[in-house]
């Protein structure tokens, strides 16, 4: 099948980027988005040309590096599924695809569709932890977890920090992120214990990073790679109504 | 020359305990003034860094990925071992270390082995307390499931995202030490040079990948953990950013390689499906507790649809060739049978090169649902990359390159042969031997970080006064100007050919003949054929851009061309380990029905490789390995 991509190109952090046309031939649809991009490039290296540079490493849809805004979606147009798992056969042959980066105020582009997505680990490093040294702690099954709270922190825990949240939000918000990790330790009786000042770190550092507020659009969840609900927002306001007293 | 391990000597349940007492300490106010440089923050450098900043030392940590949470831990799929004997089915420190010397075809080092298998319950009891969603029974309790090359359960596990979860815990651990200020986090940096100052490892040079600038950092130590070398092989289950780049910098300043040829063939990958693909994806080897292994009987029935071939007419290889383990033999025997079946132009799919891990049975008698329960993302992940539905039609599999129990020799306290330089994780060969068991990765990358590396620095720091060397000695400043250099050089040269072509051609001559079956012939013609490739990708690579700001192809180049040079020494180790272990398996050496010939009255030694120069040959020196408390015997599953 041939395709062809208008993908944005920035030099830098402060160039001025625009979008620029390219053409991807012969591409096989069981390529990956990803792979397809590669043969793009190959072709623009032996035409002289800077490859496109886009951030990828693990390509099995678990490390939350990769992903794109792809016409207008975050990680493209197959549900629950990031760009290096989403496969060329979802494509026809004769699509245009435009390419952009993620877009918030709190991810500046490094180059073309590489963005810098440091404020999430700002947001973990305000207290998305239990503060449990190395060896001090007790024998693992001392304490009973319900199998259905398991399950529930692990639904939150599945979130892969790629950012497309924070991407598909109209108002640039972290919101399904922080949720995701406040959900998780605050579920669970070990991440209890310090659930109050951790919900009031990390929404105040959400905010000073530049992150924007949630205003219920559910946008994130629709492009959410892992399927991360909204319902763990509703438990972050929980959380934080709780922990305002405190 | 004869290494030593320095493996503590006494009876083998007391010596680490026993080495711990012994091990020198660092007061509690001193530890601030050492500073200690983490390269690698999946499974031990993360959970090293969080450790060892707990403790106070002044740590940098290092990745080349935009976060810490990103490393390729993170796709390790299964579980983690551990000898709680939750089940009650027999476990205990003893057997988990008798199966994993066994598992390793007796190529590993007793002490380390035993002191893996005993800290592996504090292992389980750290991720807990951090909040890791382990799977749990209605109890409330662990739920463990089984595992290849073991017939005990003892494998705790998150869903399929077991080490997504535990690097979230250990990066949360760094994330917190971050902000307590004992870790300073560089991510985006790549590692390319130890410096070396009077034979000692005091710091490194590296690049940041955003803005292409080359710094140095001093240390009083420096650790590695920095993963493996599988994407020698092209194609692999590893991540497209893992390299031997980190290890080989510090081979080529001095540090041996050892057992670079044992590397693990998976057996369980979704088959390759055309030449446009840059990697291969692991299907869990959990999924071998529910899945069947299978292939036509007839040739003339491959290329029938699966369902169309009845069930007297399915050959179950694994349970007719190893009745007592069958679906759940170790990887590298496993990976070999799927390979027979191939050669024998017995195999399914596109190619021909794939064999059927068939749920039918499993799903008739538990339910699809709990089918899903268990592998649901697995199952998912298939569908995306195949089209096809695993619930309705068996997966086809094919074995990959998955993991390196080779690595950077290391003594007992992780220590390599350069004072100063410490090598954690899947970067080092210390306990694995020549085949890694399932659910063992994820136990040994946070053995080492969590209940290692915290102990035996300190014992190496004890004797080093703080800062006694910085970045203002000229070896840093030579480190820097020789690697300014060597980047000027890779885009000078300017020619005709992309780096991932050599890349791909590198992993051909690999896979063809440094694959799962090695022999002399093949071995000859890699080793003709790889310096003939590095001396064209030195004439004729293409590397675009400059040095300024990102370039991932200036990245990839210099990653590709240590692979040039590492993949002749791993050719060089298979050509002279004339003998049949785990992953590494010789043609020359097998049994009438094909098992691998161990030849322990030879070969029982770690071999560990001096760098000499690219197109020299590396000089071997050997670590005699001795069993005293697993008695060597023919590896047998059936």
């Amino acid at each position: 099948m041939n395709l062809t991509l208008y993908v944005w190109r920035q030099n830098g952090p402060e160039g001025q980027g625009k979008l620029e046309q390219y053409e991807a031939k012969n591409v096989s649809p069981d390529s990956s988005f990803l792979e397809m991009l590669d043969e793009v490039n190959q072709e623009l290296i032996e035409t002289g040309i800077d490859p496109i540079e886009f951030d990828n490493d693990c390509r099995e849809g678990i490390c939350g590096t990769c992903g794109c805004v792809i016409n207008g979606r975050p990680h493209g147009p197959q549900e629950e599924t990031t760009a290096c798992q989403l496969h060329m056969r979802q494509f026809k042959d004769g699509d245009s695809l435009t390419l952009e980066p993620w877009r918030a105020t709190a991810f500046p582009i490094v180059k073309d569709l590489v963005v810098d997505r440091s404020a999430m680990d700002r947001i973990i490093e305000s207290g998305g932890y239990t503060s449990a040294y190395t060896g001090q702690v007790g024998e693992a099954n001392q304490t009973l977890i319900p199998k259905p709270l398991a399950e529930y922190a692990m639904d939150a825990a599945a979130c892969i920090g790629c950012g497309a949240c924070v991407a598909a939000c109209p108002n640039g918000s972290a919101m399904l992120f922080t949720s995701a990790k406040v959900a998780q330790l605050a579920s669970l009786p070990q991440g209890k214990v310090e659930a109050a000042e951790r919900v009031k770190a990390m929404t105040a550092t959400a905010i000073a990073n530049g992150f924007g507020n949630c205003s219920n659009h559910y946008e994130c969840e629709a492009a959410c790679p892992k399927g991360v609900s909204v319902k763990f927002i509703a438990k972050l306001n929980r959380e934080y109504i709780k922990a305002l007293p405190k | 020359m004869i290494l030593d391990g320095k493996c503590p000597i006494g009876p083998i349940e007391k010596t680490w305990d026993q080495h711990r007492f012994d091990m020198k300490l660092i007061n509690p106010s001193n530890k601030r003034k050492f500073k200690i440089i983490m390269v690698g923050t999946g499974l031990a450098g993360g959970a090293g860094a969080a450790s060892l900043g707990e403790l106070g030392y002044n740590v940098e940590a290092y990745c080349y990925q935009d976060s810490s949470r990103r490393a390729h831990s993170i796709a390790a799929q299964g579980g983690i071992n551990a000898a709680k004997n939750y089940p009650n089915d027999g476990d205990s420190v003893f057997r988990l270390f008798y199966d994993t010397i066994k598992g390793g075809d007796f190529r590993a080092r007793e002490a380390d082995v035993w002191r893996l298998s005993q800290v592996s319950n504090n292992i389980i009891d750290q991720c807990v307390a951090q909040g890791v969603p382990f799977a749990r029974e209605y109890s409330g309790l662990l739920s463990n499931r089984s595992f290849g090359g073991a017939q005990v359960s003892r494998t705790f596990y998150a869903r399929g995202q077991t080490g997504q979860q535990l690097l979230l815990g250990a990066y949360q651990a760094l994330a917190r030490q971050v902000k307590a200020g004992t870790v300073k986090l560089k991510a985006r940096t790549e590692m390319l040079d130890l410096v070396m100052v009077d034979g000692v490892a005091k710091g490194i040079t590296y690049r940041e990948l955003s803005t292409g600038e080359i710094k140095t950092s001093w240390a009083d130590a420096v650790v590695l953990a920095t993963g493996g070398y599988v994407n020698v092989f092209y194609l692999s289950t590893n991540a497209m950013g893992c390299s031997v780049t980190a290890a080989w910098k510090a081979a080529k300043k001095g540090a041996y390689m050892a057992n670079p040829c044992y590397t693990q063939i998976h057996p369980t990958c979704i088959p390759q499906s055309g030449e446009h693909q840059s990697k291969l994806t692991l299907m869990s080897e959990s999924l071998r507790n529910d899945g069947r292994c299978w292939v036509p009987k007839r040739k003339e029935d491959c290329e029938k649809p699966a369902s169309e071939i009845a069930e007297e007419d399915r050959d179950y290889y694994l349970e007719r060739k190893y009745p007592s383990f069958g679906n759940l033999a170790p990887r590298d025997i496993a990976s070999r049978a799927a390979k027979e079946q191939c050669d024998d132009e017995r195999g399914v799919g596109p190619g021909k090169r794939g064999v059927y891990l068939d749920f039918e049975n499993s799903i008739n008698r538990v339910g699809e649902s709990t089918i899903r329960e268990r592998y649901g993302n697995l199952f998912d992940m298939y569908e995306k990359i195949t089209d096809e539905d695993a619930y309705k039609q068996p997966m086809r599999i094919y074995p990959a390159p998955h993991y390196s129990m080779g690595g950077l020799w290391v003594d007992y306290n992780c220590m390599s042969n350069i004072p100063g330089l410490f090598v954690l994780g899947e970067a080092n060969f210390s306990v694995h031997g020549a085949n890694r068991l399932g659910a063992s990765a994820l136990m040994q990358g946070l053995a080492d970080g969590y209940f290692v590396i915290p102990y035996t620095i300190g014992n190496y720091l004890a004797g080093v006064k703080p800062g006694e060397v910085t970045d203002e000695h000229p070896e840093f400043k030579k480190s820097l100007e020789e690697t300014k250099s060597s980047l000027d050089k890779l885009l000078n040269i300017k020619g005709k050919r992309s780096v991932s072509s050599f890349h791909r051609e590198l992993g051909k001559i690999m896979w063809d003949n440094v694959g799962m079956a090695r022999s002399k012939e093949s071995l000859t013609e890699a080793l003709k054929a790889i310096p003939a490739l590095r001396e064209e990708f030195w004439q004729n690579v293409k590397v675009t851009g400059d040095t300024k700001g990102r370039n991932s192809q200036l990245e990839d180049a210099g990653r590709v061309a240590d692979f040039l040079e590492f993949g002749e020494m791993l050719a060089t180790d298979a050509l002279h380990r004339e003998e049949s272990c785990g992953g590494h398996f010789r043609v020359e050496h097998q049994t009438e029905d094909g098992e691998a010939t161990r030849d322990d009255e030879n070969f029982a030694y770690v071999a560990a490789w001096e760098f000499k120069g690219a197109n020299k040959a590396p000089e071997l020196h050997k670590e005699p390995l001795k069993f005293e408390n697993v008695k060597l015997a023919v590896r047998s599953y059936k």
